[in-house]
């Protein structure tokens, strides 16, 4: 299909060779430098991995790859030889003959990627086809060809559909065959795996590892996770600010990293909190069925207990009916059997029918700060407004509690006139803890609070909470679908699937085998640092 | 983010909003500034008429059809009253009846239209049909009709304008709630316990105010013409309140001698509602987020 190349694609040749790469983006009317100076070498076959925090710099290295640099962003120095062509020094035109015929993409959301509107199988071969490399007919066949390689399932017939009628798994899958449609010499992959749950992960590094391999493609993975980068990289680069921290072979990496920032990520997942066994009930949830607009069950016949001052975390995938168990919670699902009750009492169902009593006790945190935050607030007003609302604090008063809020959450008060544009993820989600804080609740629930958030920043925020669960005597409802958060957190666990409750009791008796056969598939599931997780996993499984 | 990293990131203050919209301004494209020096002169003509006009609005003088003179700077019309005066007047009339239509329609359209996106249900549902219904009836012919029922007072004539306009605003105000009704910080408040007062005042309004300022500009144009073809037709702004509607249609006979003044009423509605559309497009243009790429 490819004859284009030039020289064999044997693996051990330099592929791509990025020099001293300077790249600036242009934010408040003025130039800003996001990677200072970056050398990269990546040979043939070779699939280095790029760690670290947001802001770091990664994705911008992984599309300066491509020669290109997103809007509002701009290379200002440096070379970038892809095989010997410097792709700084071409004509725009020919950078765009190699993008998706020898260099090819594949990014965080496959379903922002996709056209909604055109079928799978259509997008797949869209490049092979309009590059002129393939007939429609060969590349149909080439693609159901790498579906099945990718372990999509129904092969034949799964590129008919369009891209709403497929899991988030299958459509990062497709993805990375669209990709692989014209067999590139270098994949860059995008944080391919951090939208998807550990158990579809799985799924998706072993298809792509296995398709790397099989096509010896050189790749950039792009990610940061530490775990998931260890099972899928020959090398590891790590970054930070833009500039490269330290870089090498990934067992070497993993054993023995040389500077002290590598040993802080590291260090990141060991985080882990002593249980405590619970001594009174602050909520108790009984039989509770649920479902939306009268259709489908999404819980079934739930019973939870929610100790005074402790933390259930409630784990499962996504659409176990985690979030819908925080919405009637919270009274924004009424139940159609079942009662909740809370501090002893019964808890009206709907949340018109709450006091504003019951609503102050009962407060949540949501996954996504950005869309939690009213972006024409300022913290201030976002940390004062429940203050005034429930406590009918005003002036002086409402202001010294609001300083005593920033300083619980260790934010400045410098912050206080910003908007939630001007601030990090992880202030935007610690505002939020405040704005939780300011009602001084007995119970918070936590939705995701930590899955769109660096691993530094994660470890940052469940450290907060579990020192102000300490101080200020709270529970919490933690709602995950990641183990190594659980570990640092729960006192309590919930395993959930399919809306049902599948195993539920102190962290210690859950994590401890012998485990339901979903607890056992979650568990594994999570990536381990040890490079060799995935490969035994997978030999494991097929037994 | 630790402590340090914070104290370096405070550095960068936010810039206030009057120093914001200073580099706006000067950015500005050219037809933006034409339009915004219009729309000034207009207001300032409309607010100061009582001292910039020459002669009083009713003035009637002996000769009527007078050509241009030293005198009357534009000649008199029909009845021997001053044009540039009533030109001057009607500048007060229209623009005031148009802006305060204009408000009244958004006042209505915006606040139901947020209702309806907060609520959903049966609540959307009654006045979204209700809207429907309005809408399908042509407005200038249903417009004709209400104020034959209800006489050609200004008070009338605004309410009625502006509840035919306020449908218009109602279906933009819905579309662009929804989708700030979804967002999270909206169930934060509901949540809260927050009445739809405050979720409506304080979480959606700010959030959805580019595109109804935009809005503002084209529904005033809108009002603006149908206030002068309703004047036109003699069922809008009745005499002898100076009027540019009016005026191009009592003055319309003078062009068959080639007078080319029944125009200038004609010509100033067109210079405001080109000059509107200028601002308004602009102002599109620089909130939207849409940028040109290089």
């Amino acid at each position: 299909m490819k004859s284009s190349g030039p020289g064999p694609r044997e693996k051990g040749k330099d592929l791509l060779q990025i020099r001293n790469l300077h790249v600036e983006g242009f934010s408040d009317e003025r130039w800003h430098p996001i990677v200072h100076g970056v050398d990269l070498t990546l040979k043939r076959g070779q699939v280095l991995g790029l760690i670290g925090e947001s802001g770091a710099g990664k994705s911008t290295i992984g599309l300066a790859a491509m020669g290109y640099a997103k809007p509002g962003c701009r290379i200002t120095q440096g070379s970038v030889l892809f095989d010997g062509i410097d792709l700084l020094a071409v004509s725009e035109k020919g950078r765009r003959r190699l993008r998706g015929s020898r260099i090819a993409y594949v990014a965080q959301s496959a379903a922002a990627s996709f056209n909604p509107a055109h079928r799978l199988l259509e997008q797949t071969v869209e490049t092979a086809v309009a590059h002129g490399l393939a007939g429609r007919e060969e590349a149909n066949r080439s693609a159901v060809d790498l579906y099945r390689r990718l372990q999509l399932p129904e092969p034949e017939t799964i590129g008919f559909r369009y891209p709403h009628q497929v899991s988030g798994g299958q459509l990062q899958r497709a993805m990375t065959a669209m990709a692989m449609a014209c067999r590139p010499d270098l994949i860059i992959f995008d944080e391919p795996t951090t939208a998807l749950d550990v158990t579809t992960q799985v799924e998706v590094l072993a298809s792509i590892r296995n398709i790397v391999e099989e096509f010896s493609t050189a790749a950039i993975y792009v990610t940061h996770d530490l775990a998931v980068v260890a099972q899928m990289a020959d090398r590891i680069m790590v970054l930070r600010h833009g500039r490269t921290v330290e870089e090498a072979d990934t067992r070497q990496m993993l054993a023995s990293p040389s500077q002290e920032y590598t040993k802080t990520l590291w260090a990141v997942r060991k985080l882990a909190k002593p249980e405590v066994p619970a001594d009174d009930y602050l909520l108790t949830i009984d039989n509770v069925t649920a479902a939306y607009a009268g259709k489908v069950k999404v819980l079934q016949d739930v019973s939870i207990k929610v100790p005074r001052g402790r933390t259930v975390a409630v784990v499962g995938e996504s659409g176990s009916g985690k979030s819908t168990l925080a919405r009637v919670v919270t009274g924004l699902l009424p139940p159609i059997s079942g009662s909740i009750s809370f501090a002893g009492q019964l808890l009206p169902t709907s949340l018109k029918t709450r006091p504003k009593e019951v609503l102050r006790r009962i407060q949540m945190i949501y996954q996504m700060p950005d869309n939690a935050l009213n972006p024409r607030q300022t913290v201030e007003e976002v940390i004062a407004r429940p203050l005034e609302f429930y406590l009918g604090l005003k002036g002086a008063r409402r202001d010294r509690r609001i300083g005593e809020l920033m300083h619980m959450v260790e934010m400045s008060e410098d912050f206080l006139e910003r908007l939630p544009g001007e601030l990090s993820g992880g202030q935007k989600q610690r505002v939020c803890i405040a704005r939780a804080l300011a009602a001084d609740p007995e119970l918070i629930i936590c939705d995701e609070i930590t899955s769109a958030l660096d691993q530094i920043v994660q470890e940052e925020i469940l450290k907060l909470l579990i020192r102000l669960q300490r101080e200020l005597g709270m529970s919490y409802i933690f709602i995950t679908h990641d183990i190594a958060t659980v570990r640092a957190i729960a006192d309590e666990i919930v395993v959930m699937h399919r809306g049902k409750v599948v195993e539920q009791g102190l962290k210690s008796e859950v994590l401890t085998p012998p485990h339901a056969a979903y607890t056992e598939r979650l568990l594994s599931s999570v990536p381990e640092m040890n490079p060799d997780w995935l490969t035994r996993l997978l030999a494991s499984r097929k037994i | 983010m630790t402590r340090s990293e914070s104290v370096a990131a405070v550095q960068r203050l936010r810039r206030s909003r009057a120093t914001r919209a200073k580099t706006a301004l000067k950015k500005a494209p050219f037809s933006a500034w034409f339009g915004i020096v219009v729309i000034l002169g207009y207001v300032f003509v409309a607010v100061f008429a009582h001292w910039i006009a020459p002669y009083g609005e009713t003035q009637v003088f002996s000769e009527a059809f007078a050509p241009w003179s030293q005198e009357f700077k534009l000649g008199t019309d029909q009845l021997g009253r001053d044009m540039l005066t009533r030109l001057i007047y009607g500048a007060r009339n229209t623009i005031a009846i148009a802006v305060a239509t204009t408000l009244l329609s958004f006042a209505v359209g915006v606040s139901l239209g947020l209702l309806a996106a907060l609520y959903r249900g049966w609540l959307d549902q009654i006045l979204s049909r209700a809207v429907d219904v309005l809408m399908s009836i042509p407005s200038l012919i249903f417009a004709l009709v209400l104020l034959t029922i209800f006489g050609s007072s200004i008070t009338s004539l605004i309410v009625i304008i502006a509840l035919l306009d306020s449908t218009r605003v109602f279906r933009l105000s819905r579309a662009v709630g929804l989708n700030v009704a979804v967002m999270e910080y909206v169930e934060v408040a509901r949540l809260r316990g927050e009445g739809p007062k405050w979720i409506i005042a304080k979480e959606i309004l700010p959030n959805v105010m580019p595109p109804l300022v935009a809005e503002f500009g084209l529904r005033f144009c809108f009002v603006f013409l149908t206030v002068a073809a309703l004047s036109f037709l003699g069922v809008g702004i009745q005499p002898p309140t100076a009027d540019w509607g009016s005026m191009v249609r009592e003055n319309a006979t003078l062009i068959t001698y080639g007078d080319v003044t029944p125009l200038l009423p004609a010509g100033a509605i067109a210079l405001l509602t080109v000059s509107v559309n200028f601002v308004v497009d602009w102002f599109l243009q620089a909130t939207s987020g849409l940028r040109d790429e290089k």
